[in-house]
């Protein structure tokens, strides 16, 4: 990587910042105007959130499993094993099952999106698009951000359930609960904050995963080895963002509902 | 019926432009790249109906001409007018109405490798949301001209590069726009295949007198434009009689960012700019 002037470094990462937000406004505005690309969101939405399913089930289930095992030795020492279902589901609807579900689609998704339209990129296909008469942002970017964000709160929810049934699983078979019990302490564990504050954090990370996985396809300079950085610049940060972004959220809610 | 496509009337737009305005002007337009100037004062026009060959060394900035006509990109300084609008002054929203008249073939074909060649050749008029029946209609016409009607439902991964290009002037000409620009359409194939396009390219300068630009490295490419015709009743390329050239095709010649020539064929060939004659022999 060449070095640059702090100062040249500094309008670089501003120029960029700039980018970024002028891409986020257009995607945004973009569905209030026509033409609306429907069959390309709904594309999206069968291949962001159908084709993330088993992975987000899959994590989803077995850290469920773990964090009951985990949880229960701890619980163990207080006497309290029965808690196990309280301390499961507060930690996946609030927590795990968001950024989890956050992180894995990101993965798939992000990745998926910058390299997609980083080839287009490279191989003058969004020019062409241009040149043809359509705007790439409305056409590529406007449906997976609106198809990220309504895939990923539903899957977050699924993440929440087979989780809770993960640490059930584990619950019942290994720590010998009650599974009647289980579910009961689930239920009563959670109030209504706890599950605005777990479905308010798919919506930010659903933006996060789609305009930074299209930020930087849409970025992209410099043939095969630009599409393969793109790609793992928006894994990174778009990880990282959901991780402050988690933060932040969770910070105004436990200020907005009080836990 | 590709020979459909000769008989289409002029656009009502185009009819409406008149004869005499360039379709093209650039005034005194540069751009600069980091720190390396690319294009320096090029200034030059295009009139209705005119094919204008841009030549020059690899590098010499002839890509990025193209995409500041097509609006694609935006220059430092200078204007550049395109059927009388400023494309440097105007937002991208109504560049994209000003692009539905201008037909653009990409140096490597640029096709949208997810979609079939039918579906390539048709982006334009989906997004004008043309009836169904009338986008096969004209897709298959579109292909009909560039003799490619059975690769219809092939994907672009597997045409040969050749095919590819044809397949990208099908793309270019099918909403039959007032302007193409060809960026080096002939470019990274062999002279077969080569003087195959440019037979297409001359079928559709001479059957709609469609006013172009059009990027070449190879001299035998451009000069075979200049002194070749298409004939109609025979559908073959053939040379104009008497060694005739083509009035309609013009020069430009363009080295490291600055325009050398600028003018017709007979001019090109008898310059005496020392570089010029040493780069056309």
């Amino acid at each position: 990587m060449p070095f640059v002037s702090p100062e040249v470094f500094a309008k670089q990462k501003i120029a960029a910042v700039q980018d970024y937000a002028v891409l986020c406004w257009h995607a945004i505005v973009n569905i209030f105007s026509g033409p609306r690309y429907w069959a390309d969101i709904f594309t999206q939405m069968d291949s962001i959130g159908v084709g993330s399913t088993p992975i987000v089930v899959l994590t989803g289930f077995f850290t469920g499993c773990v964090l009951a095992l985990q949880s229960a030795t701890s619980l163990q020492e207080f006497g309290s094993v029965s808690l196990t279902g309280n301390l499961v589901a507060l930690s996946m609807v609030k927590e795990l099952g968001p950024v989890l579900t956050g992180l894995m689609v990101s993965g798939r998704n992000a990745s998926g999106m910058a390299s997609e339209i980083g080839s287009m990129k490279v191989t003058e296909q969004i020019d062409a698009m241009r040149a043809l008469g359509t705007d790439p942002l409305r056409k590529l970017v406007t449906p997976r951000l609106y198809a990220t964000i309504f895939m990923l709160f539903f899957l977050t929810i699924i993440a929440d359930a087979v989780g809770i049934a993960g640490g059930a699983l584990v619950s019942i078979s290994l720590l010998g609960l009650n599974a009647s019990s289980y579910f009961n302490n689930s239920y009563r564990a959670l109030v209504y904050g706890d599950v605005v504050q777990g479905l308010t954090k798919p919506l930010f990370s659903g933006f996060i995963i789609a305009t930074v996985g299209c930020y930087f396809g849409m970025k992209t300079k410099g043939g095969t080895q630009g599409v393969g950085k793109s790609t793992t610049q928006a894994v990174v940060v778009s990880s990282v963002f959901i991780i402050i972004v988690d933060f932040i959220v969770s910070r105004a809610m436990i200020g907005i509902f009080g836990r | 019926m590709p020979e459909d496509l000769a008989s289409n009337e002029p656009s009502r737009s185009q009819q409406a432009d008149s004869a005499a305005e360039p379709v093209v002007i650039f005034n005194d337009v540069s751009i600069t790249f980091d720190v390396k100037p690319v294009l320096e004062n090029i200034s030059f026009t295009v009139r209705h109906g005119e094919t204008r060959i841009i030549l020059g060394p690899a590098g010499g900035g002839k890509s990025v001409l193209m995409k500041l006509a097509n609006g694609l990109i935006k220059p430092d300084s200078g204007t550049i007018r395109v059927f009388g609008e400023d494309v440097t002054a105007m937002r991208e929203r109504d560049l994209f109405k000003l692009r539905g008249r201008i037909g653009m073939v990409f140096q490597e074909s640029a096709l949208f490798d997810s979609l079939s060649v039918a579906d390539n050749v048709a982006f334009r008029l989906h997004e004008e949301r043309v009836p169904e029946d009338e986008i096969h209609a004209r897709v298959v016409e579109a292909l009909q001209f560039v003799e490619l009607e059975q690769a219809i439902e092939k994907f672009p991964s597997e045409l040969s590069g050749g095919m590819r290009r044809r397949v990208s002037i099908a793309r270019a000409i099918v909403s039959r726009p007032d302007l193409i620009l060809y960026d080096s359409p002939t470019g990274g194939l062999d002279p077969i295949t080569s003087t195959t396009i440019i037979e297409l390219i001359v079928k559709q300068r001479d059957v709609t007198q469609t006013t172009s630009l059009l990027i070449t490295h190879r001299l035998q490419d451009a000069f075979l434009l200049a002194r070749n015709r298409f004939n109609q009743q025979t559908g073959q390329m053939e040379p104009i009689p008497d060694g005739g050239i083509d009035n309609s095709t013009k020069f430009l010649v363009l080295n490291e960012g600055r325009i050398v020539f600028d003018g017709t064929t007979r001019e090109l060939i008898g310059t005496e700019d020392p570089w010029l004659k040493e780069y056309i022999t």
